[in-house]
């Protein structure tokens, strides 16, 4: 019997099993980002995960939910725990299976896994509190009121009567369902775990050494593979010689692959399997390989600047256009004109992409790393020419995301390996693969133009940009929305402002484009919060104060959709951090401070940085961050996941960028392309709101302002703007 | 191809490998103690440190012939149960994320802490500037090693 999406609590119990609930979630970001891969046929069951109360009292969640280290385990098993009433160690939360009959949303990213799964666990919790209670109840022939739910026991104080979930299980799986509009949650005011910082229950296996990442997978008979693959994007082997990597011990094969188009991108190659990673890499080292460049050979990080300077140049698709920013200013107006530069990016997980395939005579096994396990599946089983059902996959813990590993192109190489090799088989991505394989953060350039009147009001926010397009890539042609990716933050300027308008056009490249953590809001945000605190400058006030008189919320300010920021938790959000980080107060020569605030996946975060600029040099002294995420599951990882982001976004802004030469990556490993390191780590300070509105997602928005907020400040220690990432000072 | 005994973690194994494998590929391919990591294979990155003798070590630039008498550990090695002060003061702190280039952070912090009981931030910074984590949890993993440093002396 189908079961309607209006029930999102449903249940479906086996006699003497205890207690199994399915649970439904909403996933406005995780659909967007599905989508974007293609079509998805509905899934035949509703639910998102289960929930299963044991016999001996133990609560299962078995959920979709991969671990890249946001701590999504811990998180939602504490929003589970507080509402069934449990203790945390009694709820273990279980990778599901990658069964999209099963589980219809199965990855995980854009920063959704709390926002999607917040209320639908709650009341799934409350759901098994109250059946408890209920079971409980009738067994002691008394007033479901007089019973209470704590630990995991029901309680009758009248009578001095308890019974554990683990009793009442199974009696709880004959009631019937309580409507999900009736269940009765908790007061958040009674919260026990909600809110409240708790230990992450991954932590204990990775100080050790015992967590086992796709890398590490070991199974009988493994072997190793790595492939070489054109250094120029698109390029294929015209001639190779296997002759000398055959030669190598423990080398068992070598063999060519073909590469592979949409919806995988890969870049074909020579496969070098060997019964050792390392036999594999000097197999593949002694490779004889003359390479058909193609095309792509003609780009340049140069040729690709003129284009993307051209294409934000010219008119484009008009994305927001309000008032009209051509109209003749008044007398006494100030212009403002800035141009911004952004260089692609790499993911650079620590972990390497990886996945180990063992294909069977008509089945096949993975075990992937991965974002998208149910892709992953479907990937493989077209390649193996197997039906989906027959691919089991494996979810493994992740050494980073960062939207990298939602991809399908290792497994797509992966299921072309194991097909010729018949063992199981892992593919190891080297340093240098990952780097120069990768699909990065597009290019952009932003050309922005201003006006402020002469009371210093703000008049004209024009903003054109050009990118290299991930929709225009991704995306089926006759589907195309290339803005789609790119504009998001641009387009919600918050600031009021009588004449702004957006448009784009998107560049064609052959580097291929990817969602980097916080996607175009890396590149939005910096712009956005820039260029309003050029204008501040422009009109001579204060950047806090001029900000604040441009966050206005009217009385009747409704969401125009679902990324449209609140504009008073904006403010609420700039004016702790300006509190926070002593705003106005005096400041040592050669010292500045800079504030950027900003809203992305649902999350409203304001940063201020104070350096030090001496010279052609700066140092970041401090991060202050103010924070307003909504209603927090886990202050630990908001506070982990905040310093997380501000040091990725501040790795981007200092240090990394792709460069392109001959159609191939420049950087191939962590000499070229050096994340910051402990001593270029600033001091990072969180101060988180107390909201009660909706949760928003963390593992994203703290990254956006940290970038701006570092170069107001180096602007206000020394009068340079920093237009163009990674920065680079003029010297004195 | 050479046989080539070793010590790991106190017990003795026998590997037949060529001779410039570097320890990395040994632990992880050959012996399965995966918990050394393979992040950049040019020692830029310190997720495959190891101790030869309680020194910290690339293993990824350590080829298996040049090991020779001297005692592995890794962190399978460190304690198992979670027992050694680093380990406890890096749950304590809540420093791993993704967690990947922990062991290596590990194995650098508990050799500094063995030769500098108590290290300055300068000295934490200079013993661990060859560690890079990509969650960029290096405030945690200062004020672990602080933590730890602190812990160790009272013999916890």
């Amino acid at each position: 019997m189908p079961i309607t999406r209006r029930k999102f609590v449903a249940r479906s119990a086996v006699a003497g099993a205890g207690l199994l609930i399915g649970v439904r979630f909403s996933a406005p970001l995780l659909r967007a980002q599905e989508d974007a891969k293609g079509p998805k046929k509905p899934a035949p069951n509703p639910f998102d995960a289960w929930i299963h109360v044991k016999p001996d009292g133990k609560i299962s969640l078995i959920v979709a939910k991969s671990e890249m280290g946001q701590g999504i385990r811990t998180g939602l098993a504490m929003i589970l725990a507080e509402e069934a009433a449990v203790d945390m160690n009694s709820v273990s939360v279980e990778q599901a299976e990658t069964r999209p009959d099963i589980y219809p949303h199965l990855g995980t990213g854009g920063s959704g896994s709390t926002m999607e799964n917040y209320m639908p666990l709650r009341r799934a919790g409350a759901t098994v509190r109250g059946l408890m209670i209920t079971a409980a109840a009738a067994r002691w022939n008394v007033p479901s009121a007089e019973c209470v739910a704590r630990k995991g026991t029901v309680l009758h104080g009248k009578s001095s009567r308890k019974a554990s979930y683990g009793e009442l299980a199974d009696a709880a799986a004959k009631l019937p369902l309580p409507d999900q509009e009736k269940v009765k949650l908790k007061d958040e005011e009674d919260f026990e775990l909600i809110g409240h910082a708790f230990p992450r229950v991954d932590i204990p296996a990775k100080v050790n050494g015992s967590a086992q990442f796709g890398i590490d997978v070991r199974v009988p008979d493994i072997l190793f593979a790595v492939v070489a693959r054109c250094a120029t994007f698109g390029g294929k082997p015209a001639y190779f010689d296997a002759a000398k990597a055959k030669a190598v011990a423990g080398v068992h094969d070598v063999f060519e692959i073909p590469a592979l188009g949409r919806d995988m991108f890969t870049a074909g190659g020579i496969v070098v399997v060997a019964d050792s990673t390392w036999a594999a890499m000097k197999g593949r080292d002694a490779l004889q390989i003359t390479w058909d460049n193609g095309p792509a050979v003609s780009e340049s990080s140069e040729s690709l600047r003129e284009a993307l300077r051209a294409g934000s140049s010219k008119p484009g698709k008009r994305i927001r256009n309000d008032g009209d920013v051509d109209k003749p200013l008044p007398d006494g107006a100030r212009r403002v004109e800035a141009v911004y530069e952004f260089p692609f990016l790499s993911h650079a997980c620590m972990e390497p992409m990886n996945i180990t395939v063992h294909a069977r005579e008509g089945e096949a096994e993975v075990w992937a790393p991965t974002q998208s396990p149910d892709w992953v599946q479907g990937t493989v089983a077209k390649i193996l020419d197997l039906k989906p059902p027959k691919v089991v996959v494996h979810t493994t813990l992740m050494g980073g995301g960062f939207g990298r590993r939602y991809m399908a192109d290792y497994p797509a190489e992966a299921a072309q390996i194991a097909k010729v090799v018949g063992k199981p088989v892992q593919l190891v991505w080297s340093r240098e693969d990952d780097m120069t394989h990768d699909f990065y953060r597009p290019a952009a350039c932003h050309q922005l133009r201003g006006a402020v009147d002469r009371d210093g009001h703000p008049l004209v926010w024009s903003h054109s940009l050009a990118s290299t397009s991930i929709g225009a890539y991704w995306d089926p042609p006759e589907k195309s929305e290339p803005e789609n990716s790119e504009v998001g933050g641009a387009k919600q300027m918050p600031y009021a402002i009588p004449n702004m308008r957006l448009e784009y056009n998107a560049v064609p490249s052959s580097v291929p484009p990817l969602w980097w953590r916080s996607v175009e809001h890396s590149f939005n945000g910096f712009v956005v919060e820039s260029f309003i605190d050029e204008l501040a400058a422009a009109a001579k006030k204060d950047p806090v104060q001029f900000r604040k008189a441009l966050l206005v919320k009217p009385a009747n300010w409704k969401p125009k959709d679902d990324d449209d920021p609140d504009p008073a938790r904006l403010r609420g959000v700039l004016e702790l951090a300006a509190q926070k980080v002593g705003w106005g107060t005096p400041l040592a020569k050669g010292k500045g401070r800079g504030i950027a605030t900003y809203h992305s996946f649902g999350s409203y975060i304001a940063e201020a940085a104070e350096v030090t600029v001496k010279g052609g040099s700066f140092k970041i002294d401090r991060i202050v961050a103010a924070i307003d995420c909504g209603q927090i599951v886990n202050p630990e990882s908001v506070r982990a996941q905040a310093e997380s982001a501000i040091i990725y976004g501040l790795s981007a802004a200092l240090k990394n960028e792709i460069t392109i030469k001959n159609g191939a990556v420049e950087q191939t490993n962590f000499d070229g392309y050096d994340p910051i390191r402990i001593n270029e780590a600033p001091r990072i300070e969180v101060h988180l709101v107390n909201s009660k509105e909706d949760p928003g997602g963390m593992g994203e928005p703290a990254l956006p302002p940290a970038a701006p907020a570092v170069a107001n400040a180096i602007f206000a220690a020394s009068g340079q703007r920093l237009r163009r990432l990674p920065f680079q000072l003029k010297t004195a | 191809m050479a046989a080539i005994h070793l010590v790991i973690n106190n017990i003795p194994h026998e590997v037949e490998v060529s001779p410039d494998t570097p320890l990395l590929w040994v632990l992880r391919d050959k012996l399965n103690l995966t918990g050394t990591k393979y992040g950049c294979g040019m020692g830029l990155c310190g997720s495959c440190t190891v101790h030869l003798d309680g020194e910290a070590v690339r293993s990824c630039q350590t080829a298996i012939s040049s090991v020779g008498t001297k005692k592995i550990t890794t962190i399978e090695g460190l304690s198992a149960d979670n027992t050694h002060p680093v380990q406890q003061a890096w749950i304590a702190e809540q420093v791993p994320q993704c967690g990947y280039c922990q062991p290596g952070q590990i194995m650098s912090a508990a050799a500094l802490l063995a030769k500098t009981p108590k290290p300055t931030d300068d000295e934490i910074e200079t013993a661990m500037v060859g560690n890079l984590c990509r969650c960029g949890m290096y405030q945690r993993i200062k004020l672990a090693i602080h933590r730890a440093s602190m812990n160790a002396g009272k013999g916890v």
